[in-house]
């Protein structure tokens, strides 16, 4: 089951560059969150500070407290721990390009010691399955690299090992922005099903997206998150004037 | 705006096309061509002294007819084995170290410089550094030490392996796509294991054919067993007694005035690059088997 994640004046640095300025919000449980803005206004920086990756580049700071269920990811947990509770799709497919298709999906727990092959398959098959992946793949799970699938299946293969680890949050960031409008669909149509089961927090560059897998929208611009509300509001009627220049695409 | 294609211009681009894929056609004639002409000539001169004796049989005293290397053959690969168990654990080691957990530091800088330097060394050089360490009768702080040796002569070419193997290996981990080591993050992989099963394992290939680079060279070097293995006209595989070794052999046999003792010098020559091709295509095949349809 998912969690809900509380923001409270999360701030972010990459060297002396301030890329996120006092986020508050409230993420809820069960739900897909989207977050919207220009190119470089902080939303990748956001989540990727909702699962510790922030602090992977060496010249990145952040200050603030994130809470996911009732943990506070800064101050209870190390990264890995984290990194195993929320799991992340990231923009390109970034499948293990010299392991099986089997390999890819179970990778998360087999580097973490898992080995009780039996439950392995049974993971690897459920996690392909939810990720829509398994018809396409089931006859060459061990015998195909997960870098020979066509990159809509590539995304799917992420999602299926992200999945794998049993997460209770999953963080999409631009899940779909490198792919064709038919695979794209099929993301969508996953992530309208996956979060019955999962917390979902998707960055997109594609309103229509937003509009079309998202309860909740989040405008950033700037490092700031201009607003936050349901995503029918945020797309009917903002409140906020900035809001509602960028969805009509006065800039942006 | 039509796209013309009868015009003076379409022509010279054409020709420019044509020129400069005909230089590279012809470059690549001419990198294959002295490697060609070695092996031709090599065969030409030195296929009719093969026989079974040569690979079964010791060289004989001179005057007599016949011998063969055997114990030169024997010598290489276990000289070869050896100088492969040091070198490559250390040198992939090493470039793992400069590549994953020392990027940037001082530290790393300078085994990299250092790497770089012992590179260029001459084999000859370092032929004499092995024998000061490990093989002047000065030394004693080991067993296996202070006299001329097979073990030696593993260690000497071993540690000649190591720089080349460490940089190849530092090379090919920084290839490794950033998104690659972030997708291993993300799954709560702790960094030890993402780099081990992960960077390292995507960039096995490369690190592969590094290895089998300095096998490559130090399979055919001479100078640094002249004063380590020193070489050895009986069976030996004892790693405390001197050792035969292809090179050396073919070294003695070929500097030497008897006629006989140069054709073997060249069939030697002949089957030195056979077993360094048969020993890399064999690495090459075996480490291929495993890899997916599909990966790159």
């Amino acid at each position: 089951m998912g969690v809900g994640i509380e923001v409270i004046n999360l701030n972010a640095w990459y060297g002396a560059n301030h890329t996120l300025q006092d986020i508050n919000l409230n993420i809820p449980a069960n739900h897909a969150t989207a977050l919207i803005g220009p190119s470089g206004c902080g939303k990748s920086t956001f989540v990727r500070c909702l699962n510790r990756m922030h602090e992977t580049n060496p010249i990145a700071r952040v200050t603030g407290t994130v809470r996911i269920g009732d943990l506070d990811i800064y101050e209870d947990a190390k990264p890995v721990e984290i990194r195993r509770r929320v799991g992340m799709v990231f923009q390109r497919p970034n499948p293990f390009p010299t392991m099986s298709i089997y390999d890819n999906v179970a990778s998360g727990l087999k580097l973490n010691g898992f080995r009780n092959r039996h439950a392995l398959d049974e993971i690897v098959e459920r996690s392909l399955k939810d990720s829509a992946l398994w018809d396409e793949v089931k006859d060459d799970l061990k015998k195909k690299s997960g870098a020979s699938l066509s990159g809509g299946q590539q995304q799917r293969l992420c999602i299926a090992r992200a999945l794998a680890v049993d997460p209770e949050v999953l963080l999409m960031d631009e899940p779909a922005s490198a792919l064709d409008p038919v695979s794209t669909s099929k993301i969508e149509d996953l992530i309208f099903q996956l979060k019955s089961q999962y917390t979902i927090v998707i960055v997109t560059h594609n309103m229509q997206q937003a509009a079309r897998v998202a309860e909740k929208t989040g405008f950033f611009l700037n490092g700031r998150m201009v607003e936050f509300d349901s995503t029918h509001k945020i797309f009917t009627n903002p409140s906020d004037k900035r809001t509602e220049d960028y969805i009509t695409g006065r800039f942006g | 705006m039509k796209l013309e294609t009868n015009t003076t211009r379409a022509r010279f681009r054409a020709i420019t096309d044509n020129a400069v894929t005909l230089l590279a056609v012809l470059a690549t004639f001419l990198v294959i061509a002295p490697l060609v002409a070695i092996f031709v000539y090599l065969i030409y001169r030195g296929y009719s002294s093969l026989s079974l004796d040569f690979f079964t049989r010791i060289p004989k005293p001179v005057g007599e007819k016949g011998g063969g290397m055997a114990n030169a053959i024997v010598g290489s690969g276990i000289l070869l084995a050896l100088a492969s168990v040091i070198g490559v654990p250390i040198g992939i080691g090493g470039g793992i170290f400069l590549a994953e957990f020392g990027r940037g530091t001082k530290l790393a800088n300078s085994i990299r410089f250092t790497a770089d330097v012992l590179n260029g060394v001459p084999s000859i050089v370092m032929g004499v550094a092995a024998y000061a360490l490990i093989v002047s009768p000065h030394v004693r702080y080991m067993p296996l030490l202070g006299h001329f040796s097979a073990f030696s002569g593993g260690v000497a070419l071993g540690i000649m392996m190591i720089p080349t193997v460490c940089r190849t290996t530092e090379e090919m981990l920084l290839m490794v796509p950033h998104a690659v080591r972030e997708a291993a993050l993300g799954l709560g992989v702790p960094n030890w294991r993402s780099v081990l099963s992960i960077t390292v394992r995507t960039a096995s290939p490369g690190i592969i054919t590094g290895c089998m680079l300095a096998f490559a060279r130090v399979a055919g070097e001479t100078a640094p067993l002249i004063f380590t293995a020193l070489g050895n006209s009986f069976w030996s595989t004892s790693l405390n007694e001197p050792i035969a070794a292809l090179p050396l052999q073919i070294y003695v046999y070929a500097i030497s005035p008897y006629d006989e003792w140069h054709k073997l010098a060249w069939a030697g020559a002949l089957v030195l690059i056979v077993l360094i091709v048969l020993a890399v295509s064999l690495v090459r095949y075996v480490t291929s088997r495993g890899v997916l349809k599909g990966a790159s």
